[in-house]
């Protein structure tokens, strides 16, 4: 096996061709767009929330592998959990969850999805600066 | 004073040229000097040469060393007089780069000449750096902003730009060779089009001087920019070419040491050019970096560089055509600079770059600082591959090959 596929790990191209969760909810509780300019990349989350869970989520956009790889994965994992602890998750879990080494120009698409929920779905209308790293 | 290596006086072989550049000792593909170029050992050693024997500042001292550094600072702007046909060294302004010398003409000509209602005329070729400097103008004064677009082959729609110049435009630029898609736009008749029309006109020369070359008088332009990097020179250094007599009645763009005549309590008088436009301790290193790149070039003959790349081009457009799912933007090769922008289908410029990396190809992904142009195209990014006087068709053969293995990966 090739670095490449080491790289491109069958379950990110997975994850690429056959996103889970994809498309959108019709009465969202939060829904939130965000585009990386510098790349062309798109992620919306859309959620629905009841009870303080997350009963629903779905994700649409259009770019690289990586980071609708990533959209992709960060739905499954938040989708039926409480809010409060789907707020926690930070852009370690992100990344480790994708589980291979993104070079420092690849993080922003990578963490983008992230930054939709952050900065937008959970209203925290910033984006605490994890692009800088 | 640093020579050139015996291999750069026989006639023109890429292959040879190649072994110039220390940088290909790491076996890396080198795809992307339309963004950077590399640096022959004749630009490394003039720098080192200046750093090592002769390190002191410009037009101050009167000491030997500093003379010396003067002598070759100055000779690099007779170099570029020489290089582009100037009239004068007057006229050759040291600046940081291409961006340098647009901002320097939007704020110093621009602030001075552009009122409100003017017309700009751009295109959406343009690099950002022949953008935003004018929409800033444009903002601050009140002026408009025309944009030339593009037919489907990604050349000039120049009917539409013959209809702008007849809503007499105060300032037409563009540029002479497109960095993102690498058209080869028609400048001298645009530019003649232009100044019959009373414009006054400004090229972009980033990507025209270290492929074409120019002939400033020639193309009968008013400003004309350029980078030192972007042609075998060091980063930071760069130029800006006016007529003297637009620059003369221009006020400094920047202030402080060496621009000036005498300073007063009352008042201050400036240099005469080109000095007025050189504030500061300038990049001495990299303008005589620049210089030794020009003399490079020159040995080489930019007839042959233009060949050359007009060779691998046709070979690499050849080669990613043959590859099913890839479409290559721009125009056919007779009217392209050694730029080829492309996409493959179901697999995305980073993606792609990152996979190809690891073959050991450098290959740019991205807007390539032409945002308009990418929405024009309707595509978020590109893959580009940009060649120089070095490039040689194993870079090209491991490029099909890397792009290949990615499509295997992305099936």
């Amino acid at each position: 096996m090739g670095v490449d596929e080491q790289f491109y790990r069958e379950y990110i191209l997975d994850h690429y061709k056959n996103p889970r969760n994809f498309g959108h909810i019709e009465h969202p509780t939060y829904t939130h767009e965000e585009d990386n300019p510098l790349c062309g990349d798109v992620v919306g989350i859309d959620l629905l929330v009841k009870d303080g869970v997350v009963d629903d989520i779905k994700f649409h956009g259009r770019g690289c592998a990586i980071s609708q790889a990533s959209a992709s994965l960060l739905t499954e994992r938040i989708k039926g959990m409480s809010l409060d602890e789907a707020r926690t998750i930070g852009k370690e879990d992100v990344l480790s969850e994708l589980g291979i080494d993104i070079s420092p120009a690849r993080i922003k698409c990578a963490l983008l999805s992230l930054k939709v929920l952050k900065a937008g779905a959970w209203g925290l209308g910033e984006w605490p600066g994890e692009e800088e790293e | 004073m640093a020579t050139f290596t015996s291999t750069s006086r026989q006639p023109f072989n890429a292959e040879h040229v190649r072994k110039d550049f220390p940088f290909f000792e790491t076996g890396v593909a080198y795809l992307d000097s339309a963004n950077t170029s590399q640096r022959p050992r004749h630009v490394l050693y003039a720098m080192d040469e200046y750093f090592e024997q002769f390190n002191s500042n410009v037009h101050r001292a009167a000491y030997h060393v500093s003379e010396v550094a003067t002598e070759r600072y100055e000779g690099t702007r007779e170099a570029v007089r020489r290089f582009i046909n100037a009239h004068s060294t007057k006229e050759v302004i040291n600046t940081r780069g291409t961006t340098e010398g647009i901002n320097l003409v939007a704020y110093s000509w621009g602030q001075k000449n552009i009122k409100a209602g003017d017309l700009i005329v751009l295109t959406i070729l343009e690099h950002h750096s022949n953008i935003v400097p004018w929409q800033i103008l444009a903002a601050k004064t009140g002026a408009r902003l025309e944009w030339v677009d593009v037919d489907e082959k990604g050349e000039l729609r120049l009917e539409q730009y013959h209809a702008l110049l007849e809503q007499k435009p105060k300032l037409v630029t563009f540029s002479q060779i497109s960095n993102a898609i690498g058209t080869i736009n028609p400048a001298k008749q645009m530019v003649h089009d232009a100044k019959r029309a009373g414009a006054t006109v400004l090229v972009d020369g980033a990507q025209g001087a270290p492929h074409q070359g120019v002939d400033v008088r020639d193309l009968g332009c008013d400003f004309y920019a350029f980078s030192g990097h972007k042609m075998l020179g060091p980063t930071g250094a760069g130029i800006l070419w006016g007529k003297r007599e637009l620059l003369e009645a221009m006020d400094p763009f920047m202030a402080g040491g060496d621009m000036i005549k005498a300073v007063r309590q009352e008042g201050t008088t400036y240099a005469d050019l080109p000095l007025k436009f050189e504030a500061g301790t300038q990049a001495v290193a990299e303008v005589i970096g620049l210089g030794a790149a020009i003399e490079y070039l020159e040995g080489l003959g930019m007839e042959n560089i233009t060949r050359h790349e007009r060779e691998i081009t046709e070979y690499a457009m050849e080669a990613l055509s043959e590859l099913p799912g890839v479409r290559i933007f721009g125009p056919p090769v007779e009217r392209r600079a050694g730029v080829v922008s492309f996409e493959v289908e179901g697999i995305h410029p980073h993606d792609l770059s990152t996979i190809v990396d690891r073959h050991g190809v450098a290959l740019r992904a991205g807007h390539h600082c032409a945002m308009p142009l990418m929405i024009r195209l309707d595509v978020p990014a590109t893959s580009r591959a940009s060649f120089y006087v070095y490039t040689i068709k194993d870079d090209i053969d491991r490029l099909v090959e890397a792009v290949a293995d990615a499509q295997r990966i992305f099936a």
